[in-house]
């Protein structure tokens, strides 16, 4: 074979080796400043410093409401530790972690709409519209997990009959506080926000359905949706709105925050139930959160273990269609 | 120079020792912190959610091992890659036992309609199954017996694996699909690459593409 020797090149064409070496150097520091990047990231977190946002206070003049569940309740360290809050961040252990600087004094709630007395209530006149009542209700994730809470509030019922609904209002949307500059993790949530959610009239005035001010003998912390929040225990945690600041009485059916996300998997009554699978995963069992590893899951109840307090709202609705 | 003491490092015995007992690091933290209760309040998820992120990494150093040792000119990389490919199969029993015998408790009738019908599972599981006759055909008498080309057919049903773990993953998240799609571009920057490295290899001469082919042992393939 024969081989023919480049003509053109001479020493003087080799690579210096500074720029030989350069080529390793550059992918060196692309490795570098990912790493930096990667640092830069956690930053935050570690140099943020004491938690300057609103903490729970101590409640003292609630009363034991006799409905509650008497299972075993969930540890307190536990659910405020492990939490769906979007604006937030979307892992279960991101809220505790970033919602300690959250402000919520001072707070309002409008509420408006198709009204006779439509009327803001401030935080303060929020604590004292009824006797307050430690309400021990069951929790299920529509992920397929579920706790045990002792809630502290009263029905809403006390603010619909406050506020008088006019005849047109068929039902009620809630709207969640939305500040990005206290909350710049809502931008990448995946969900619209502010987050909104609704009920029809007839299931808000029921009396299972809880304004919610606080937990475990406290006003709520910021990660379960301080100050004041819905908890509705027939239906999936996702319904029970936190950090109201709007509710609003309307003539027609209102957009709801998963419902826009994914109408297909989250449908606006989202009741729980057993017989109706989630697209993606059996709804049939739950996990009773603080079993440890090797606990099996545990049946589903119908309306969470509500239905003889809920079932009647739904007679004749084919609960496979209005999921 | 460095290069040579790069590969010199990489001929070792002890550094086959180190990676391995280092990829056996996150099982033994998953392991550590099973004893000491700290697995957090949904322990289940937790492994099912460490283990499958564990199985992605695996599975993407897997295939990021080939273009690294062309563009780093470091041919001695290739004595890891049947490792990290085994252990991306480790990592994959860990996560679907979790899954089968503890989150599903071995309840077969709940299994299989789940793997039936759940299509974020039946990709998984699918993902789980391809991996199957890798990690049996992954020594030196399996190449032997099937023979070089055959061998690494067979063995590009790693891409598949990787492709349906990603999928698998993003179906099953509710609406945060950041991470998901950082491993997706990651697979999709893999594949590109070696699309365009086959593709620039068949435009060269024969007689250069046959230099660059390496010789079909256990540890090239």
């Amino acid at each position: 074979m024969l081989i023919k020797r480049a003509p053109d090149l001479t020493y003087k064409d080799v690579t210096p080796k500074v720029l030989y070496m350069g080529r390793r150097n550059f992918l060196l520091g692309v490795l570098a400043t990912s790493a930096a990047v990667a640092a830069y990231k956690k930053l935050p977190r570690v140099f943020a410093g004491p938690a300057t946002g609103s903490v729970p206070q101590k409640i003292n003049n609630f009363v034991k409401w006799p409905g509650s569940t008497t299972e075993a309740v969930t540890a307190e360290k536990d659910v405020t530790h492990y939490n769906n809050y979007y604006e937030f961040g979307t892992n279960k252990s991101d809220p505790a972690q970033n919602a300690g600087n959250f402000v919520t004094t001072p707070w309002t709630v409008s509420v408006e709409g198709e009204v006779q007395k439509p009327r803001k209530f401030t935080m303060d006149e929020i604590m004292k519209l009824a006797p307050l009542e430690e309400r021990i209700y069951r929790h299920r994730c529509v992920e397929g997990w579920s706790i045990v809470v002792p809630w502290i509030g009263y029905s809403l019922s006390t603010i619909v009959n406050l506020v008088q609904p006019k005849p047109s209002a068929k039902f009620v949307a809630f709207q969640s506080y939305y500040d990005p500059k206290q909350m710049p993790l809502g931008g990448s949530a995946g969900i619209e926000l502010p987050y909104v959610e609704g009920l029809r009239l007839d299931e808000a005035m029921n009396p299972l359905a809880l304004l919610c001010v606080g937990m475990y003998g406290e006003t709520l912390p910021n990660q379960d949706g301080a100050p004041v929040r819905m908890v509705i225990p027939w239906k999936y945690g996702f319904k029970s709105i936190k950090s109201i600041v709007k509710i609003r009485f309307v003539k027609d059916q209102p957009p709801t925050t998963w419902n826009l996300q994914n109408a297909h998997e989250y449908g606006f009554y989202s009741n729980v139930n057993p017989n109706v699978d989630h697209p993606r995963w059996s709804q049939k069992t739950e996990r009773r959160l603080g079993g440890g590893f090797f606990a099996a899951r545990i049946p589903t109840q119908m309306f969470n273990g509500y239905a003889d307090q809920v079932a009647s709202l739904y007679n004749g609705m084919d609960l496979k269609k209005y999921y | 120079m460095v290069r040579k003491f790069l590969n010199s490092i990489l001929t070792s015995k002890w550094t086959k020792v180190v990676v391995f007992a280092l990829c056996l690091v996150p099982f033994g933290i998953l392991l550590w912190r099973g004893f000491h209760n700290d697995l957090g309040l949904n322990p289940v998820e937790f492994v099912e959610h460490a283990t499958g992120d564990w199985i992605l990494r695996f599975l993407m150093i897997t295939l990021a091992i080939t273009p690294l040792r062309k563009i780093l000119h470091l041919p001695q990389l290739i004595r890891f890659r049947r490792m990290m490919g085994l252990f991306a199969f480790f990592y994959a029993c860990l996560h679907f036992s979790t899954w089968l015998g503890v989150d599903r408790a071995f309840n077969w009738q709940d299994i299989l309609v789940d793997i039936g019908k759940r299509p974020f599972i039946t990709v998984g599981f699918t993902g789980f199954v391809l991996m199957i006759p890798l990690a049996i055909t992954s020594t030196a008498g399996w190449i032997r017996r099937l023979g070089g080309k055959r061998w690494q057919l067979l063995h590009r049903a790693i891409y598949l694996s990787a492709i349906a773990g990603v999928i698998h993953y993003y179906w099953l998240v509710k609406s945060d699909v950041r991470k998901p799609l950082e491993y997706a571009a990651f697979v999709g920057i893999l594949l590109a690459w070696r699309l365009w490295s086959w593709f620039t290899d068949r435009r060269k001469p024969a007689a250069v593409r046959v230099r660059q082919d390496e010789p079909t042992t256990a540890e090239t393939m």
